[in-house]
């Protein structure tokens, strides 16, 4: 091994991505939209409301006609939780099939109501009982246990707050597997694979060169994604800055052996390409990205702890939410180091150089 | 050949034999590479040269043979040899975002001894384009470059496997007087090339690859004196194939082969070709007979003969029809 060596290929690798400024631009500027997007959509505001539709009474139905008086006043109120829309009788099912109303309230004759809604939207069984609670106390209906609501916003509990961790991972994972998959095929295509493994130069410094450029831009995509989640999203970290530094870079370590690994064959870049999403995928639905790895039924939780991402982001979770020291985040650490060297130790066995 | 047995062998391939399914690449070939030469494998592609060169450069294994390199076979401490050679490979593209200079020093960092860059740069000419990125190179300054890549870990043995193909006539020459110079300087040099001229213009010896097998072996001159003639005549009836035979070939070939000094010679798409010994006394005959059966030719050219002619008595082919 030549420290020489070493050094000049993985200053050649990283020559090469910062000449190549599109591949700059969408490995910092992608994360930061997504980021923006998210906090735009999960921003703090008014508890959501509930938007009902309404169809006139028969006319000269007085306790038909009630429904509709009823709704409206509710509406009218300040803290009203629903907005009120009347339509036409005969655009029920069109309201209903585009959602532009979460709920269709049909009053029957002789004062009883029909609710119309999809069961399957969360919104639409809220509209529901919302609206039912409002029409049966309009008609005297007395709640006999007194109840009051302390809501929480606390920061650290928000869906963006679990959200920026999972997004860190899911760009470590992304950019480590895409980069290293894409640079090495493209080497192999143009036969330069070939003509190095005609040099005396050590196939595992090759590797690692790899490896350690990926270190090399993780830091400043960690910088400029953390950046944005603490300053404008205000996302705490209450763990220590320097442990999570160090276990995004044995995740990154970790995603850039799979990454040696899923290229270690493929001659096109189409080949690659499909392998690595294969690879990618389960772990965008299972490893708790988007919502909480726990959703998943317990015969599949075996694997689902098993995946890297999942060790990912629950270490980087645990470290920005809950405040975890070394040792909460111990077995994490452990899943990445596996993967960084059994993955390292395969590819190095099967590469193809030519 | 003539090679003093004292001289070491740079390289020694014995009965190589290399198959890719049903296709035979390689069928039992031998060759001796003394120590200091210039050596060229010739022939047309798929005649097996490449699997050759890569077979003993350490990039393919044979089905069968042994080939040792500089004493070695591949079989012992493989970095160390490759640390001793010095490899240019058909169409490698080097990375086109890097700089000359610094694919020059990417290669560099591999040898633990080797030349300095500035050096190379200078050797093969590209100092004007130190700064340069790769993908903004010619073909010729491309291949100057892997040259260069070759040469940074000053090999003793250089493998240059066809660095002038799909060149431009002046970036050939401007390889050939590098190649002159690395010769100079007592390296030995393996080349594979389907171009005659630059064989017997860089080549001490060369052999003459078809079908995985070594069929002719010798310096140029050797080769050229083994076709028994020193010139060849051309003779077109300028009737090609869509013409009939009797239109294209007027006159029996073993007429023909009949005339005086007229040594050999085969039918070509539109006439004839001849070898012979002497021009001045083959053509008076010649044209003698033409004329007696009323036969012109629309095209009638002499050259002294060449190692193309060599390959084409041999074969039957032209090489590049590969």
């Amino acid at each position: 091994m030549r420290v020489e060596s070493l050094r000049q290929l993985t200053l050649a690798r990283f020559r090469e991505f910062t000449r190549e400024p599109e591949a700059v631009f969408w490995t910092f500027v992608f994360p930061l939209l997504l980021a923006g997007g998210l906090a735009i959509a999960f921003r703090d505001k008014a508890p959501e409301q509930a938007i009902v539709a309404t169809v006139s009474a028969p006319a000269g139905d007085g306790a038909a006609m009630f429904v509709g008086k009823a709704l409206r006043a509710a509406a009218a109120d300040s803290n009203a939780q629903l907005t009120v829309r009347e339509i036409p009788a005969d655009s029920i099912a069109d309201v209903l099939r585009t959602g532009t109303a979460a709920l269709v309230v049909v009053p029957q004759a002789g004062g009883g109501v029909e609710y119309r809604f999809d069961p399957a939207r969360p919104e639409s069984r809220a509209a529901r009982r919302i609206t039912d609670d409002l029409l049966q106390r309009a008609r005297g209906r007395a709640d006999p246990v007194p109840t009051r609501d302390a809501t929480i916003s606390e920061r650290g509990s928000r869906y963006i707050d679990f959200f920026v961790p999972g997004l860190l991972a899911m760009n470590i994972m992304g950019s480590s597997i895409w980069s290293l998959a894409f640079a090495i095929v493209t080497q192999r295509n143009k036969k330069l694979l070939k003509r190095l493994a005609a040099t005396p130069m050590s196939r595992l410094e090759y590797l690692l060169s790899f490896v350690l450029s990926r270190l090399l831009f993780l830091g400043l995509e960690i910088a400029v994604l953390l950046g944005f989640g603490v300053w404008v999203l205000d996302v705490p970290i209450r763990g220590s800055l320097a442990l999570l530094v160090l276990v995004a870079f044995i995740g990154a370590a970790a995603f850039g052996a799979i990454g040696l690994l899923v290229s270690s064959r493929a001659r096109t870049v189409e080949g690659v390409s499909g392998l690595t999403n294969f690879v990618m995928l389960p772990m965008w639905i299972f490893s708790g990205v988007f919502f909480s790895a726990s959703n998943f039924p317990a015969a599949l939780q075996p694997v689902v702890q098993a995946l890297p991402l999942t060790a990912l982001v629950n270490g980087l979770r645990a470290i920005m939410l809950q405040g975890s020291g070394l040792v909460g985040v111990l077995p994490q650490i452990g899943v990445l180091s596996v993967y960084l060297l059994v993955c390292l130790a395969v590819a190095l066995r099967v590469f193809r150089w030519q | 050949m003539t090679v003093a047995a004292s001289t070491p062998l740079a390289l020694e391939v014995i009965g190589l034999r290399k198959s890719y399914g049903d296709v035979v690449a390689v069928n039992g070939l031998d060759l001796r590479v003394p120590a200091g030469q210039c050596f060229g494998l010739l022939g047309p592609n798929g005649a097996g040269k490449t699997t050759t060169i890569e077979i003993c450069e350490g990039l393919n294994t044979p089905d069968s043979g042994t080939v040792r390199v500089l004493g070695r076979t591949w079989d012992e401490q493989p970095t160390a040899l490759r640390a001793q050679l010095g490899i240019q490979l058909q169409e490698t593209q080097l990375a086109e975002k890097l700089t000359v200079e610094e694919t020059l020093q990417l290669f560099r960092s591999f040898y633990v001894h080797g030349r300095t860059i500035d050096d190379v740069i200078d050797l093969v000419q590209l100092g004007e384009k130190r700064k340069a990125r790769v993908g903004g190179l010619s073909g010729g300054q491309k291949q100057r470059l892997a040259l260069a890549c070759a040469l940074v870990g000053d090999p003793q043995l250089l493998f240059l496997d066809e660095p002038t193909t799909g060149l431009d006539p002046q970036s050939r020459r401007q390889l050939w007087t590098l190649v002159e110079g690395l010769k100079a300087e007592g390296r030995t040099i393996l080349l594979t090339t389907h171009y005659m001229d630059e064989a017997e213009r860089l080549c001490d010896n060369i052999a003459i690859v078809d079908h995985g097998q070594v069929i002719a072996l010798g310096t140029p001159r050797q080769l050229i004196a083994s076709l028994g003639a020193e010139h060849v005549i051309r003779l077109s009836t300028g009737h090609d194939g869509d013409e009939s035979r009797a239109v294209r070939h007027p006159v029996a070939l073993t007429e023909l082969l009949a005339l005086p000094d007229v040594r050999g010679g085969r039918e070509t798409e539109t006439g004839y070709e001849l070898r012979v010994g002497a021009v001045q006394q083959a053509l008076p005959p010649l044209l003698a007979l033409a004329e007696s059966r009323g036969v012109q030719w629309s095209e009638l050219s002499t050259h002294s003969a060449t190692l193309e002619d060599v390959f084409v008595s041999m074969t039957g082919r032209q090489l590049r029809d590969g």
